[in-house]
């Protein structure tokens, strides 16, 4: 296993690990900027950095607002890989890009991976990309050691086996049936979701859609390896702007301890 | 003209999300089990000669020939089909389908609301609910199309997001089935998405062109020299094409929309300026920016304002087996009108593309050569939008 993967690991090493989502861009690459640095020391084990896209089909209202947000502010794939090169000796933890498929194949598969590389990008989680069309990436993440995430889905039922058995990185563990966003409560039998993959593999799994209280975030981590959390704190910079940094903190550490 | 499972070449394919794969593939095993179960199949037949009318008239245009002085010119009759385009049926299929894999409810996305039309129809007559996504404009621009889905007991959601057209309409409905997919069948409306519904609406909407091919056999004793049709997704295009794709003596020509002109930035003309790209499913053409953001389109018709065009179309592009030719708003409206005074058919601004198209083609021919013009929808969902073009107050609003 590569070094590049290894953190990913880590990550998972001895914690239950929190995996925070931010929309690049979002306000302003700035502002992305100085969250990734402020998670970071706040305690959160891998970032997600969302590549914004003009149809975010997998979003919900929360996320797909931020993608717009991001978009109107000029944001770009090129300015955003700028800016993970600049924040990377800063960070210590893993920082994944999620982006749909597209952005990544019109700007150039192989170009996308070299660039990823080249700033520090650990992994990739592409929503619109399953199993069976994974050999459109999966050529060139192998190439620059960039971990191409794979999902599963409540409704996966015997294609969790055949996904966790290539998995790299962690399994991200589709909580709930529809898009990203807030929800009440979670009814999926996630653990049977989680022992089927790990029946077959050693890769960690965290569980993400729809976790927002540091009261779910521990719940859902006794069941699996980390948990996931985006539109929450998405939710907290369409509220805040550019200054989103301290109510940001604040919610992140809560889901720390809470984690802990 | 599939080379491997769901694929047209390099086009095509299944980019959803996982939550989707099993249901996808569910569609397709019910599919294959139902397109070659006889029973099924004159069920089918029934409702397409029973309920909606078919086969439907191969016309001879005479007089609209003896003015364009050149190639004679046959119109085959989508626009006589019940509810008023080819979009029956694809959607008579895909509701037949649902209901025999136990679906209760369908949800379709619609542009100028034919499909949606459709849908209602079919989920009326078949007993099941049925809820329609139509971009917020094309509820406004197509306001009467919206009332006839109500009622006909449908539930319009208009979409307000991104650019609130079909391309939005398409999204939302995506996000709606990725949600609720144990008891909801998701009719797609054109020969796009993933795989399977590229094939499954390709399949349904054949019935066009083996239609055209013994009409015209019977009627002029050869194949046509060229068959005409609009394209926006591609569903008509397809069907008017598909049995013609092995005859390679018959052109295939695909009328875009090039909105306010291919140079301008308000168009919709894939083909002409798109590029490859990865979306709603699938791998085709799409316009879009150098960064794979998916571009706002324009077009006055709400049928062909979509930003990607169908994988099997692309693949058809690709080996240079069909042609495709942009046909921008005020060529459109123009034949519209010709068709209207010279024919007493009033097309819909979707179809008037072809025919704008078919107005340049026809003289360039010979006499004794053919073409057939898909007349893909009726126009009077379209006459207040063309009176409004004209700047004509016909007091509607």
């Amino acid at each position: 296993m590569n070094n590049e993967q290894c953190t990913i690991n880590n990550a998972f090493k001895g914690k239950k690990a929190f995996i925070a989502f931010i929309t690049g861009g979002d306000p302003d690459i700035e502002t992305t900027e100085k969250l990734i640095v402020e998670m970071a020391q706040s305690g959160v084990d891998i970032i997600e950095i969302g590549v914004p896209f003009s149809d975010p089909v997998a979003e919900g209202p929360v996320i797909q607002q931020a993608d717009e947000r991001a978009l109107r502010a000029g944001c770009t794939v090129d300015k955003l890989l700028d800016m993970i090169k600049r924040v990377r000796p800063k960070v210590e933890i893993p920082l994944l890009f999620m982006s749909y498929i597209n952005p990544i194949f019109v700007y150039g598969k192989e170009k996308f991976m070299q660039r990823c590389a080249d700033s520090g990008i650990q992994g990739v989680i592409i929503p619109d990309l399953p199993f069976e069309e994974k050999g459109e990436l999966s050529g060139e993440c192998a190439k620059y050691n960039i971990a191409l995430i794979s999902l599963i889905a409540p409704t996966s039922g015997e294609r969790i086996e055949t996904i966790a058995r290539e998995s790299e990185g962690f399994i991200y563990c589709v909580s709930s049936l529809g898009v990203t966003g807030v929800r009440g409560e979670i009814n999926t039998n996630i653990t049977e979701m989680t022992a089927r993959a790990k029946s077959v593999s050693d890769t960690p799994c965290a569980i993400g859609f729809g976790i927002s209280t540091p009261e779910q975030a521990r719940t859902m981590a006794e069941l699996a390896d980390g948990v996931i959390i985006g539109s929450a704190i998405v939710k907290i910079i369409a509220e805040h702007g550019v200054n989103c940094i301290e109510p940001v903190k604040k919610y992140v550490k809560s889901i720390k301890e809470a984690l802990a | 003209m599939e080379s491997r499972k769901g694929r047209f070449g390099e086009f095509g394919g299944q980019y959803v999300a996982e939550t989707l794969m099993s249901i996808l593939h569910e569609l397709e095993k019910a599919y294959l089990h139902y397109k070659n179960d006889a029973k099924f199949k004159k069920e089918l037949l029934d409702l397409l000669q029973k309920y909606a009318g078919r086969p439907s008239l191969l016309y001879y245009a005479e007089k609209m020939t003896a003015d364009l002085g050149g190639a004679k010119i046959y119109f085959k009759r989508e626009d006589l089909n019940h509810t008023g385009s080819h979009k029956i049926n694809n959607v008579l299929g895909q509701v037949l389908l649902a209901k025999k894999m136990g679906k209760t409810r369908v949800i379709a996305e619609t542009g100028a609301g034919q499909h949606g039309v459709a849908t209602a129809t079919a989920a009326a007559l078949m007993g099941l609910e049925c809820e329609i996504f139509m971009g917020k404009e094309d509820t406004e621009r197509q306001a009467l199309n919206v009332f006839r889905m109500e009622l006909l007991g449908a539930k319009v959601h208009p979409v307000t997001s991104g650019t609130m057209t079909l391309k939005d309409a398409v999204n939302e409905t995506m996000r709606e089935w990725v949600s609720r997919t144990c008891d909801t069948h998701y009719v797609l409306g054109s020969v796009m998405g993933p795989h399977p519904f590229p094939t499954i609406v390709r399949d349904f909407q054949k019935i066009i062109s083996e239609e055209v091919k013994a009409q015209i056999l019977e009627a002029e004793g050869r194949l046509p020299d060229a068959v005409v049709a609009c394209i926006g997704g591609g569903s008509n295009a397809i069907g008017a094409f598909f049995d013609f794709i092995e005859d390679k003596s018959v052109r295939l020509i695909g009328c875009e929309a090039a909105g306010k002109g291919v140079d301008t930035p308000e168009n919709a003309a894939t083909m002409t300026l798109g590029t490859t790209g990865i979306f709603h499913g699938m791998k085709s053409l799409f316009c879009q920016d150098e960064y794979g953001q998916i571009a706002p389109v324009y077009s006055i018709s709400a049928g062909l304002d979509y930003p990607g065009i169908g994988p099997e179309h692309a693949y058809l592009a690709d080996i240079k087996r069909a042609e495709y030719v942009p046909v921008t708003d005020a060529e459109a409206v123009s034949a519209f009108e010709y068709l209207s005074r010279t024919e007493g058919i009033i097309p819909a601004i979707e179809s008037a593309h072809a025919v704008a198209y078919v107005r340049k083609l026809a003289p360039t021919l010979d006499k004794n050569q053919i073409i057939v013009v898909n007349l893909s929808g009726r126009g009077d969902k379209d006459v207040a939008s063309i009176a409004r073009f004209k700047g004509v107050n016909i007091n509607e609003q």
